[in-house]
């Protein structure tokens, strides 16, 4: 994984509560046995008019006019700025990679569903939560200047806006910790191999029946 | 010092280190797997050279990808196929359990998990899947990871996890007539909203919460997360226990009369403080319908469609706007008036034995509405449709139109061929409602399988209770 310093990018606004992760990535597209390739299917129904397939040629597909993501000035965003409960619904990761394929590096919202913003930390991706009237003001300001960006650095756990604006917020120490330093979490796990095996012999003499072998 | 609540004991007895910040390492007893989310984190496995580090802990099972009709030919959509054969290679190849699409046992994984007694109270179970929520109901802390997590417990039989605040959501006195565990989670849904338990994990609590079935628990808990709660928990009781009682892999001999004991304390204790606690009664609550494209946009039976200009939150405002557009809906009209076109009677929140039944009696005697092109039922796995079978039920339902297929996942999210086609309505016993849900442009209204049946023979919404009796 790559380390994660700092951000400094187009800020792509998706002004909505609730974003789910059925619309970040529709289902067709899950049936991919592959990490990657996820980035041109984004938002793939709000993005284009027709019914999207896997592995269909994107060039001559509909593009949705009226969707934000297909307006020039936000071409290259690396910023996604939304409301509350962004990534709500289903476990799939490939709701990360979309985001993660697509150059999104930064997520900005007032709240994110749990499963989704753990997710995004194991692909390098760093969601960022800001109150309700920070993130009032970030659309407000994004709607009247074009090329809007702002710089995130995670070290410092700030993010800055054009004319200097400084919010703070927060991140867990161990998250942060793997996400600049782009580690591998299985590999710190089993670092601790040793106490996960005295751990399992303990835990089998006071419940054996949980180690009943699926057979 | 106060008790503990449930939640503690399950969490507390699953840690294996604990980091100053809080972070932990925590066990994972039982790893739930489908073809979905495992593909890139057995690829990841491979690539790192590394080997399931317990592989007994591991059932899987093909279940959001496999048609619903003759499988006799296998499936037809060769990327379907194909993500359905790479778990088949999978398991195989590290010599995990799989019931694959042709076993009488495969079925919806949150199904089958509790079916075998592959799930357990006190034991801890992921799946790359976020209803996992559903094995809660068992007093097992569960919970639905995505697929770099499915990897790390492959690999170490653990996750690095925080724990979670705790929400008790206590429902006393009893439900009306006609009222079930769909109902109720709707409700609760209705109240505290869809992000209303981020960041917790919740108990279900309260008379009413012990007078339901543990097929009902497993209801209430599956749509945990609809309320953003990663896990749902109810304590264990007698029903728990008789239900896993001579259950393939639950504990037998001296070992269940041991495990009994060792049961009986997955309870909060009476003293234990909850961060937040919700009391909701038992005898307010009406069979619901979702109007929108979100499980919290959700009205009683006798209700009117809601108008967005009574939100005062703007962006409340424009969601439910935005969300009335989509479903073709307008403001003031009784739910009771709105017509569907489909009928989907199934998933890992209404595909149990019990859904069966209370569908198959209201529509008995019936026949599907003409207005209504398909009413399907999808039992939930190959054994709950074998039972279902020797009741007469696919009889009950294939002769008042509607159809009887094999088990899976199916229309809930539409990954394999049965799905809405744009602009049609159905009424759904599944649990999400997301725009292009269950087919691009397809309209979701989430309801019990009571309603789902009644709404296929009425040909709209209606509650069960006014449908003529013609069984």
């Amino acid at each position: 994984m790559e380390p994660f310093r700092t951000v400094k990018g187009i800020v792509l606004p998706i002004d909505r509560s609730n974003v789910d992760t059925d619309a970040i990535i529709p289902k067709q597209y899950l049936k991919s046995v592959a990490r990657s390739g996820f980035g041109a299917n984004l938002f793939d129904e709000w993005r284009y008019l027709d019914q999207g397939e896997p592995g269909q040629e994107h060039s001559n597909r509909s593009i949705n006019p009226n969707f934000v993501l297909n307006e020039k000035r936000y071409t290259g965003a690396e910023v996604l700025l939304a409301r509350k409960n962004f990534g709500c619904g289903s476990s799939r990761e490939h709701a990360v990679w979309a985001l993660h394929d697509y150059g999104v590096k930064v997520i900005i919202a007032s709240s994110f569903a749990d499963i989704f913003f753990n997710n995004c930390f194991k692909n390098g991706l760093l969601p960022l939560a800001l109150p309700d009237d920070v993130i009032d003001t970030l659309f407000g300001a994004i709607k009247n200047e074009p090329g809007y960006m702002l710089e995130v650095d995670l070290e410092s756990q700030s993010v800055v806006t054009p004319d200097g604006t400084q919010y703070s917020f927060d991140v867990e120490s161990f998250k942060k910790y793997c996400l600049v330093n782009g580690l591998d979490e299985i590999d710190l796990t089993l670092q601790h191999k040793k106490e996960i095996s005295e751990f399992e012999a303990l835990h089998k003499r006071k419940m054996p029946w949980l180690f009943t072998d699926i057979s | 010092m106060s008790g503990k609540t449930l939640y503690d004991k399950l969490w507390d007895s699953h840690v294996v280190r604990e980091e100053d910040d809080g972070t932990s390492l925590i066990y994972i007893d039982r790893h739930l797997i489908h073809e979905v989310t495992s593909p890139q984190a057995f690829a990841g496995l491979k690539e790192a050279g590394r080997v399931p580090h317990r592989v007994g802990a591991n059932l899987a099972v093909a279940d959001h990808n496999v048609p619903t009709t003759d499988r006799s030919e296998g499936i037809s959509d060769p990327v379907s196929r194909l993500q359905v054969t790479t778990l088949d290679q999978n398991c195989k190849e590290f010599g995990i359990t799989e019931y694959d699409m042709n076993d009488p046992r495969q079925g919806i994984v949150h199904v089958i998990g509790p079916e075998q007694g592959a799930t357990l109270p006190g034991m801890t179970i992921v799946c790359g899947d976020s209803h996992t929520t559903t094995h809660g109901a068992f007093g097992a802390l569960s919970f639905g990871i995505g697929t770099s997590e499915v990897e790390h417990v492959l690999a170490t039989q653990c996750l690095v996890s925080r724990k979670m605040r705790s929400m008790r959501i206590t429902i006393e006195g009893e439900l009306r007539t006609g009222v079930g565990a769909k109902d109720l989670i709707l409700a609760i849904i209705g109240e505290i909203g869809t992000s209303g338990g981020t960041g917790y994990a919740i108990e279900f609590a309260g008379s009413v919460v012990r007078e339901l079935s543990m097929e009902a628990r497993m209801t209430l808990c599956n749509m945990t997360i609809e309320a953003g709660a990663r896990c749902g928990i109810v304590a264990v009781d007698r029903s728990t226990i008789g239900y896993l009682k001579n259950r393939t892999y639950a504990p037998k001999g001296k070992e269940w009369i041991k495990a009994q004991e060792l049961w009986s304390d997955y309870v909060s204790d009476k003293d234990a403080v909850f961060d937040q606690e919700i009391r909701l009664d038992g005898k307010t609550i009406s069979p619901q319908v979702t109007w929108g494209t979100s499980p919290e946009m959700v009205i009683p039976i006798d209700g009117e469609i809601p108008d967005p200009q009574s939100q005062s939150d703007e962006t409340r405002r424009e969601g439910w706007a935005r969300a009335l557009e989509y479903m073709g809906l307008e403001s003031g009209t009784p739910i009771s008036e709105v017509k569907v076109d489909k009928v989907f009677i199934g998933s890992c929140t209404n595909g149990r034995i019990e859904d069966l039944r209370v569908a198959a009696q209201v529509a008995r005697g019936h026949r599907v509405a003409s207005n209504v092109s398909l009413a399907m039922v999808v039992p939930g796995s190959g054994l709950v449709k074998r039972q279902a079978e020797a009741e007469g039920l696919d009889a009950v339902f294939t002769r008042a139109g509607f159809e009887w297929r094999e088990p899976g996942c199916s229309m809930c999210l539409a990954m394999n061929a049965d799905r809405l086609e744009i602009g049609e309505r159905c009424a759904s016993t599944s649990n999400r409602n997301f725009e292009g849900r269950q087919g691009r442009g397809g309209r979701t209204h989430l309801v019990s399988p009571a309603l789902a049946a009644a709404a296929a023979v009425a040909g709209h919404f209606i509650d069960p209770a006014d449908l003529e009796d013609k069984s």
